[in-house]
């Protein structure tokens, strides 16, 4: 009885792990954090897969002006707003306007900045 | 014919119709995509998780892959299933450029034959020249271990663009019977191949 007891309780604790549910932002997914949660509202996730289907690399990463960094573009509302950066297309011309904040304004708050999603190993760097 | 044989026969027509069937039949998806109410950076208490599209929804119809996105992007552009928009406001189109870089020449690795047709098609030029690479062929001393770092290629493969356990999906060709192209000096890290049909200037 002892020995079984012994037995159940790891595979309790394997099943309990292997039962939560699988977290994981689809590849290449961006949170953009670096004054949202300062300003009060959720960070802002930015879908590159969502993005890719409708322009190529090129119109945010030459024409908008977008570093290919995580981290290295300084973006603010008012900028959104004056047109630079998302506010190239997020503008309600091309995609919604600037005045719905929630569809990018749509993070879980506590998000560090940076690249997220799947299919990392867990090798060196930022693979 | 007496009847067992009969019988027996017919199973076997019906047995090679359903292997004719199922070999005709497209191989089975099991891509899955997590849906963004569940996907850990999205806050499922809020508004938006109801009205932005889902993954699966856009990725699923694209040609398939094992890795990233689980999304071949450049065969999906190629097939037509995508048409992503080039230029917001410039009316110069991307410049296509169709020469082919051998590198690695000296490695030990499979030969890393770099396609600037798939890249041009998703890139303006000055997303990597000078920047991150030269242009000069055999000058930007690429190094795995600073690709690994995010650096160079890594930039974008292994954030967004497929990831870095893709091994030879850029290490394509075998060193046994290479023969580097003609005028490539002796003992050159990298070569340089112009399509015959190429409008490119050779460099």
């Amino acid at each position: 009885m002892k020995r079984a007891r012994a037995l159940w309780l790891p595979l309790m604790f394997i099943a309990a792990i292997a039962s939560l549910p699988a977290a994981h932002a689809e590849y290449a997914d961006v949170v953009l954090n670096k004054h949202a949660e300062a300003e009060g509202v959720r960070p802002v996730v930015f879908p590159h897969w969502f993005h890719r289907v409708r322009f190529r690399c090129a119109v945010c990463h030459d024409e908008l002006g977008f570093k290919m960094r995580a981290g290295s573009n300084e973006v603010t509302m008012k900028d959104i707003v004056d047109g630079k950066f998302c506010g190239g297309c997020h503008n309600g011309d091309i995609a919604w306007s600037p005045d719905r904040c929630d569809l990018c304004h749509s993070g879980k708050p506590g998000l560090k900045s940076g690249i997220y999603g799947g299919h990392h190993s867990t090798g060196p760097g930022y693979w | 014919m007496p009847r067992p044989a009969i019988l027996r026969f017919a199973a076997q027509v019906l047995a090679c119709a359903a292997v004719a069937v199922h070999a005709q039949a497209p191989p089975p998806d099991f891509r899955q995509w997590v849906a963004i109410e569940k996907d850990g950076v999205h806050d499922p208490r809020g508004p938006a998780v109801q009205s932005l599209q889902q993954p699966r929804e856009a990725l699923q119809p694209l040609a398939p892959d094992g890795a990233g996105n689980q999304v071949r992007w450049v065969e999906a552009l190629r097939q037509g299933q995508i048409n992503p928009r080039p230029r917001l406001h410039g009316t110069q189109p991307l410049e296509v450029r169709d020469t082919e870089i051998y590198l690695n020449l000296r490695g030990g690795t499979p030969i890393v034959k770099f396609p600037h047709l798939a890249h041009t098609q998703w890139l303006a030029c000055a997303n990597c020249h000078e920047g991150l690479f030269r242009k000069e062929v055999g000058t930007s001393g690429l190094d795995m271990r600073r690709i690994l770092q995010g650096e160079q290629c890594g930039v974008c493969h292994g954030a967004v663009s497929f990831p870095l356990t893709e091994c030879n999906k850029c290490h394509n060709t075998s060193r046994i019977g290479f023969h580097a192209p003609d005028g490539t000096p002796q003992g050159a890290r990298a070569a340089l191949v112009v399509p015959p049909s190429s409008t490119a200037a050779a460099r």
